[in-house]
């Protein structure tokens, strides 16, 4: 079943095209994640979805309901966390649930069962005011608001900006636990790495999906043959084998650089002897050369490309 | 190789909490240095007294040739300054933009003609010097605010979540720029939550509750936790 239907969703903003056309959907159940740059039109998106922005053209529904007919009951039955931190900076912790509970006309007793592998984490600071929690805990909180009626559809935006790798993670964990309520779950990021804790995922880039599927699936779609390079001196070393024959692309990954070979259909076939026997003849040292596995951003950025 | 920086049992406490427990640590002159640690470990305070705008409460750092403690307005002559987040001026034009932070750094009027001029023509920005930064592509706008960044030749650029929210491409040519300048001599100390960032580093360190609990390169750090990459090893870390 699908909870999100999107089609043909377009806006703008005066001249800046922010979704182009979009069409997807979203299972019942399912981490779908929304994988672009800032810019990409994943905010934009998400305020469609939650009835607070009306699209130019197209159509969407979430649980069977009309994104711009029934805004107020769609509105009863998603969780929404947008990208900057929206609770009560001066109420406490506890205050805040209890004030977005009785929004949503229920109490934190009723619905304890859903928030309370999160909430106990920050309940020994229900008494601080939200403004004086960490990221990590805010993070915490808001997701505990977001979810405390019990919604069917859950929209975060960005959560794992500007927060720490351990606390980013417990949260994955989180959304990864809420699965067996059947909460349907959209998540944006502009972390490629995140990507591969979604179901599937979308590429988002300027208003435009530019690849649907599985993590998997789209990394098994990067087809040119992938190797990682270093040497002593990165810097020099890429400037080098954007000038050797056979090569299309190289740029920095980390402590490597990743070098795709041209389409196997060529004549010059690239290997490890012949980039290493190169790189000697440019004078590099400490040689490191080995196949690599396509990761999404670099599926990314051979999409962006085409 | 010459440190650029290095710190001596460098402290900082607030009341009875201590935010910065006795670090000592160099950076080399040159190096891509990556400086990490969870939310609350201590990074930004560390940062504030290496950049002249906390005083240490005890221990000694010195900063490109200068004591923080005694000579702070030299260690901030000679230190540049980019985020991601916050860079330039979006409704100034690019000629304005550089003359602001060109008075800010203290160029006199005639460096920050010629220093204008070299600048438009090395970024191939001449058409665009009277546009507002607002309209240029992400691109060009972070080239530009790196440039501006090193307007009164640092010895060091702080760079903080350089590349976060960045297209991945995008986010490679910056990266290239940074390998560049690094290879000029020039210093970077990049502060990041995304650890992508870090594998980008040529060493890294780890504050956990005000100590660097790790320094490395990130090749060594992930050997020594037998982590496949810097995220976990940050957990490893962070987690104790």
């Amino acid at each position: 079943m699908n909870t999100i239907q999107i089609q043909n969703i377009t806006k703008s903003y005066g001249k800046v095209e922010a979704l182009r056309n979009i069409s997807f959907d979203v299972t019942q159940g399912e981490i779908f994640g929304l994988i672009g740059p800032d810019g990409a039109g994943k905010t934009t998106l998400f305020r469609i979805l939650a009835t607070l922005l009306l699209p130019d053209g197209g159509s969407a529904s979430v649980s069977g309901l009309d994104c711009v007919q029934d805004y107020k009951k769609i509105r009863r039955v998603i969780g929404y966390m947008p990208g900057r931190f929206s609770l009560y900076q001066d109420l406490t912790v506890e205050e805040n649930l209890e004030f977005f509970a009785a929004v949503f006309g229920t109490s934190i007793q009723e619905n304890y069962e859903l928030v309370a592998p999160i909430y106990t984490q920050i309940e020994p600071f229900k008494n601080r005011r939200a403004g004086a929690l960490s990221g990590g805990m805010k993070q915490k909180l808001a997701l505990c608001c977001a979810l405390i009626h019990k919604p069917e559809v859950l929209f975060l935006d960005e959560p794992g900006t500007g927060v720490d790798p351990v606390s980013r993670q417990e949260f994955w964990e989180m959304l990864a636990s809420l699965r067996k309520h059947g909460i349907t779950m959209l998540v944006s990021t502009p972390n490629m790495d995140e990507a591969e804790l979604c179901d599937r995922v979308a590429l988002l880039q300027k208003g435009e999906i530019m690849a649907i599927d599985t993590p998997k699936g789209i990394t098994a779609g990067f087809k040119s043959p992938l190797y990682a390079v270093r040497s002593d001196d990165m810097y020099q070393l890429i400037k080098d084998l954007r000038g050797m024959e056979g090569v299309p692309d190289c740029y920095a990954f980390g402590e490597y650089a990743h070098l795709k070979q041209a389409q196997l259909s060529d004549n010059l076939k690239l290997s490890e002897s012949s980039i290493k026997q190169f790189l000697h003849a440019k004078n590099h040292q400490n040689i490191e050369i080995k196949p690599a596995q396509a990761t999404i951003e670099d599926c990314f950025i051979e999409l962006m490309k085409d | 190789m010459n440190n650029i920086i290095s710190t001596d049992k460098l402290t900082r406490t607030f009341g009875a909490f201590t935010a910065v427990n006795a670090i000592s640590f160099e950076v080399h002159e040159g190096e891509i240095f990556g400086f990490l640690g969870a939310n609350g470990a201590g990074k930004t305070t560390a940062l504030k007294m290496l950049t002249g705008l906390l005083t240490p409460t005890s221990g000694k750092a010195m900063v490109a040739g200068y004591d923080v403690w005694r000579e702070p307005e030299q260690v901030k002559r000679r230190i540049g300054y980019m985020s991601q987040k916050f860079s330039l001026y979006e409704d100034l034009t690019v000629r304005e933009n550089i003359r602001l932070f060109g008075g800010i750094y203290g160029l006199k009027m005639s460096e920050i003609k010629a220093k204008t001029t070299q600048l438009l023509e090395k970024l191939q920005l001449e058409a665009e010097a009277d546009k507002l930064v607002g309209s240029l592509p992400l691109g060009w706008k972070q080239k530009l605010a790196f440039s501006v960044a090193l307007l009164h030749d640092p010895k060091i650029v702080f760079l903080d979540e350089p590349t976060s929210g960045v297209d991945p491409l995008t986010r490679r040519q910056f990266w290239e720029l940074i390998y560049e300048a690094a290879h000029t001599g020039v210093t970077l100390m990049v502060t990041t939550h995304y650890m992508e960032e870090a594998e980008y580093c040529g060493r890294v360190s780890m504050m956990v509750d005000g100590s660097i609990e790790a320094l490395d390169t990130p090749r060594n750090l992930k050997d020594k936790f037998g982590a496949k990459n810097m995220d976990e090893v940050f957990r490893k870390l962070a987690r104790g």
